[in-house]
C-alpha cells in the first residue's frame, strides 16, 4: 500500500466500510437477479455520489474534491473487492476526458452533473471486439456524428457519451440518432453496441493530438484499480478457505504445494499493487504517464488472470458453483482484461514506447 | 510555508551538501571516475594501487563509507538524510564508496546490535576504514537450506573453544582476514545448540580451498577447521544464541541481494536497446521478430514493477518504522527476474551471447555469460527460493507448518 495522507486513509476506510456493509457481493447478486440492462442499483450510486466519490478527480470549482487519481483508485479498489456494480469508473474516465479536452463551458456544464451523480457518462472508443484506437471509422460532419461503437461499458445507464471519432473526441448526449443494442457479457454488467446515426456532437477541442491516448491511459489506471481490489479479494478469500478446508485429516493450508503456490500469488499481487499505485500516482504527477499506465494495466491483467484462475482451482469443486462468489470474479476479470488493452496489446505498446 | 524546524533541517542539509562537494573536489581523483569498489565484489583479490588506497583512507577516515553507523565506532554518525546526500553527491561525480564487503553489508550491523562494547570497539572501526575483510561461515555440506543442521563443533576448553568441522560456500574465503561463523556448542538442541563466533582465518588449523564454479570463477571456498583455537572473547552474544543472531544477519543479506545496487546495475541497459544491435529492425525501428519483442516487453514490464516494489518497500518501512512485509518477496522476485533476463539476453545474442573466451567477443558479452551462470546461485544462496516461499507462507500468510 502506498504511503497515504490522512485524508486518503479516511477516504479509503470510509469506502471499505461502506463496501463491506452496504455493498457486499450479495448486492451484486440482487442486481443480477433484477435483470435490468443498466445492471446497477441507482440508489447505491446516488449514495456514492453523495459521499463525493464521483467527484474525486473533479476540481472543487466544478463540484468535486480534486483529490486526484490515487485517491479515486483507493475507493475503486474497495468497490472492486466486493464487485460493486456501478458506473463510477466509467463516469470517472469520462470526467477525465472532459477535464483534459473540454472547454471552460463544457467543464462548467458537465462536471458538476457528473460529480453529483445526476449524469452518468462513459467512454466509447473501440469499434470491434479488441482495443484498437488506430482503427476508428466514426466521423463527424456538420456537428453530426456517425459510426458504430462496440461493447461500451455502462452504456445503458449513461446519458452522455465521450465518443472517439477520426479527428478527436466528441460529447454526444443520449437521444436522437443514438441507439443501443445490449451485449450480454460474462460479467453480467452493462455493455452495449451503439449506433450513432448523425447524432448531435460537440468536440472536445483541448488536450492536443494525444488526447485520446491520454484518456485511454486514465481508463487503464482506473480499471487497474478495480482489478487490484478484485485480485486482493480473491486472494484473501482463497487464503481463508485453505485455512479452513480439511482433507486427509489436515487443513489444506498445511500442504507445502499449496503454500508455495500462495507465496507465488502473494509475490504477484505485491508486484501488481506497486504497478497500479504507481500508475495512479503518475497521472497525479503528470510524469511518465503513458509508460506507467501501460505497466499498471499490463501487470493488473497478468496477475488478476493468474489469481482468478488459481482462486477456482484452490477452492476445488465448490469454486465451480454459482453459489460461491469466486466465479464472479473470474468472469468480471476477463472483461476488464480485454478493456483498454489486452496483455498482448499492452506489451506491444510498452515496446513501442520504449523504442523497440 | 516550511516550519522553523523544517527550515533549520534544510539549512543544515545544504551546508552538509557543500561539505561533501568540497570533500570530493579535494579527495576524489579523476582517474577513479566510474570504476567500482573491488572490496564489494566477490570476484577477486585486490591489489590496491596507491590512488585507490588514498581514496579509501579519505572516505574511511571520516566514516563516510558507513555514514549512519555510530561515530564512537568509526562510523559517520550521520542521519539517513545526510547519508542520502553522500550517496547522491558521490554518484553525481562517478565516485564509488570504497568501504564495502560483507563486513559492511552483514556483519557490522549485526555486531552493532548483538556485540559487547569491547567487540564493537575492536571490530567495527577496521570495517569502517575498509581494512579488514570478513567472510561468512554458515553453510556446511549437510547444512544448506536446512542450515540449523550444522555440525561444526566448538568444545569449551576453559579460556577458549576448540573448533573442528567444515564450512562450504565461504564467499571470498581465500581473501578474507576473519570469518563470522555459526557453530554447534550443544548437540542436544538443534537451534539452541548454536553459537555465533569470530574466527581468524590465519589461525593454525584453518584451511581454505577455492571451489571452481560453472561460471569458471572461484568466488566460493570450502573451509576446513582442524583443532582451531578461538578465544572466549570471540563469542558474540551468549552460548546458544547463535541461531537468533545468525538469522538476523541473514535479513541484512537478503535485503542486499534483492534491493541492492548490484541488481539495479545488472539491469542497466534496456534489453530492447541491446536487441536492436543484434536483431533485425524494421523501418519504424521496431524489432522484426515479434515473438522476441513480446518476450522482452513482458520481462521489462515485470522488472519495472519489481523496481516499483523495491521502492515501495523502502517507503513503507520508513513510514511504519519497521520492515515492511513486502520485503519478504523482494529476494524471490528479484533473483528470478535477473535470471530470466540473462536467459533472454542469450536468446537475443544467439551464439555471440554464449562466448567463453576470445577477442571476437566483447567484454560485455563475456561478462554476461559468466553472469548468467553465476546468477543461477542467486535463487539458492541467502535462503533458496523454496525457503523464501516457506517463510512467506508461514510468517506472512499465516499458513501452518507443513511438517
Amino acid at each position: 500500500m502506498a504511503v497515504l495522507s490522512e485524508e486518503q486513509e479516511m477516504l479509503r476506510n470510509m469506502a471499505r466500510d461502506w463496501a463491506t456493509k452496504e455493498s457486499p457481493v450479495s448486492e451484486f447478486r440482487k442486481v443480477r437477479a433484477a435483470g435490468q440492462p443498466q445492471a446497477y442499483n441507482a440508489d447505491a450510486y446516488a449514495a456514492m455520489a453523495e459521499m463525493g466519490w464521483v467527484g474525486i478527480i473533479i476540481p472543487e470549482a466544478h463540484g468535486g474534491s480534486d483529490f486526484g487519481f490515487l485517491s479515486a483508485g483507493l475507493v475503486i479498489e474497495e468497490l472492486g473487492k466486493t464487485l460493486t456494480a456501478s458506473p463510477l469508473v466509467a463516469t470517472t474516465i469520462a470526467a477525465s476526458a472532459i477535464l483534459l479536452g473540454g472547454s471552460d463551458a463544457q467543464k462548467a456544464k458537465w462536471l458538476p452533473r457528473l460529480a453529483s451523480g445526476e449524469t452518468v457518462a462513459t467512454l466509447a472508443v473501440d469499434e470491434g471486439a479488441h482495443c484498437d484506437p488506430s482503427a476508428i471509422e466514426t466521423s463527424v460532419s456538420g456537428g453530426k456524428l456517425t459510426g458504430k461503437k462496440a461493447f461500451v461499458h455502462e452504456a445503458h445507464g449513461a446519458s452522455l457519451f465521450v465518443v472517439a471519432a477520426k479527428d478527436g473526441l466528441y460529447l454526444v448526449e443520449k437521444g436522437d440518432g443514438v441507439s443501443l443494442t445490449t451485449r450480454k457479457l460474462t460479467d453480467q454488467r452493462s455493455h452495449a453496441d451503439i449506433q450513432f446515426a448523425g447524432a448531435a456532437a460537440e468536440k472536445l477541442e483541448g488536450g492536443g493530438d494525444s488526447l485520446l491516448g491520454d484518456v485511454l491511459d486514465r481508463a487503464r489506471v482506473l480499471s487497474a484499480a478495480e482489478m487490484l481490489g478484485m485480485a486482493q479479494a480473491v486472494f484473501d478469500t482463497t487464503l481463508d478457505y485453505l485455512k479452513q478446508r480439511v482433507q486427509f485429516n489436515q487443513v489444506l493450508a498445511t500442504f507445502q504445494a499449496l503454500q508455495h503456490r500462495m507465496a507465488d500469488l502473494f509475490a504477484d499481487l505485491t508486484q501488481m499493487r506497486s504497478a497500479v499505485e504507481a500508475g495512479l500516482q503518475a497521472v497525479d504527477s503528470g510524469f511518465g504517464v503513458a509508460r506507467a499506465a501501460t505497466i499498471a494495466k499490463a501487470e493488473a491483467n497478468r496477475v488478476l488472470h493468474a489469481i482468478s484462475n488459481q482462486g477456482i482451482q484452490l477452492h476445488g469443486g465448490i469454486g465451480m458453483t454459482d453459489e460461491f462468489n469466486v466465479g464472479f470474479y473470474l468472469k468480471r476479470a476477463r472483461v476488464l482484461e480485454a478493456s483498454w488493452g489486452s496483455s498482448s496489446y499492452l506489451r506491444d505498446r510498452f515496446a513501442r514506447l520504449s523504442g523497440y | 510555508m516550511p516550519t522553523q524546524l523544517e527550515s533549520d533541517v534544510q539549512t543544515s542539509e545544504d551546508a552538509f551538501r557543500t561539505e561533501v562537494r568540497q570533500f570530493l573536489a579535494t579527495n576524489f581523483p579523476d582517474e577513479l571516475k566510474g570504476t567500482g569498489n573491488m572490496m564489494a565484489g566477490l570476484d577477486g583479490p585486490t591489489d590496491e594501487n596507491p590512488v585507490q588506497k588514498k581514496w579509501r583512507e579519505a572516505v574511511g577516515g571520516r566514516g563516510w563509507g558507513t555514514p549512519t553507523w555510530p561515530k564512537e565506532y568509526g562510523g559517520g554518525g550521520l542521519t539517513k538524510g545526510q547519508a542520502r546526500i553522500i550517496e547522491h553527491e558521490f554518484a553525481k561525480v562517478g565516485a564509488y564508496n570504497p568501504i564495502g564487503g560483507m563486513g559492511v553489508m552483514m556483519f557490522g550491523p549485526t555486531l552493532l546490535e548483538y556485540g559487547d562494547e569491547r567487540q564493537k570497539l575492536e571490530h567495527i572501526p577496521p570495517i569502517c576504514r575498509g581494512e579488514i575483510r570478513w567472510c561468512q561461515g554458515y553453510s556446511e555440506p549437510n547444512a544448506g537450506s536446512d542450515l540449523a543442521n550444522l555440525q561444526t563443533f566448538a568444545v569449551d576448553k576453559g579460556d577458549h573453544y576448540l573448533i573442528n568441522g567444515q564450512k562450504t560456500w565461504t564467499s571470498g574465503g581465500q581473501w578474507a582476514d576473519k570469518c563470522f561463523a555459526i557453530v554447534r556448542t550443544d548437540r542436544s538442541d538443534k537451534h539452541k545448540g548454536i553459537s555465533f563466533m569470530l574466527i581468524d582465518m590465519d589461525a593454525p588449523g584453518v584451511e581454505v580451498r577455492p571451489i571452481t564454479m560453472i561460471s569458471g570463477t572461484s568466488p566460493f571456498c570450502e573451509t576446513f577447521f582442524t583443532d582451531v583455537k578461538v578465544p572466549k572473547e570471540n563469542l558474540v552474544g551468549k552460548e546458544g544464541q547463535g541461531w537468533t543472531i545468525g538469522k538476523r544477519l541473514l535479513q541484512h543479506e537478503r535485503t542486499n541481494i534483492s534491493g541492492g545496487g548490484r541488481l539495479a546495475g545488472m539491469m542497466g541497459q534496456s534489453l530492447g536497446d541491446i536487441a536492436k544491435k543484434y536483431c533485425e529492425t524494421g523501418g519504424d525501428g521496431a524489432l522484426v521478430n515479434k515473438v522476441l519483442r513480446d518476450k522482452i516487453a513482458d520481462l521489462e514490464i515485470r522488472w519495472n514493477s519489481f523496481l516499483l516494489t523495491a521502492r515501495r518497500a523502502v517507503e513503507e518501512s520508513k513510514a511504519q518504522g519497521g520492515v515492511s512485509e513486502i520485503s519478504s518477496v523482494l529476494k524471490k522476485v528479484g533473483t528470478k527476474l535477473a535470471q530470466d533476463r540473462s536467459e533472454l539476453l542469450i536468446e537475443i545474442r544467439g551464439f555471440q551471447g554464449l562466448g567463453w573466451e576470445g577477442d571476437e567477443f566483447g567484454n560485455d558479452e563475456l561478462e554476461d555469460v559468466r553472469g548468467w551462470l553465476f546468477g543461477k546461485a542467486a535463487t539458492i544462496y541467502g535462503g533458496s527460493t523454496e525457503v523464501q516461499n516457506n517463510i512467506i507462507a508461514k510468517r506472512v500468510l499465516g499458513m501452518l507448518d507443513h511438517q
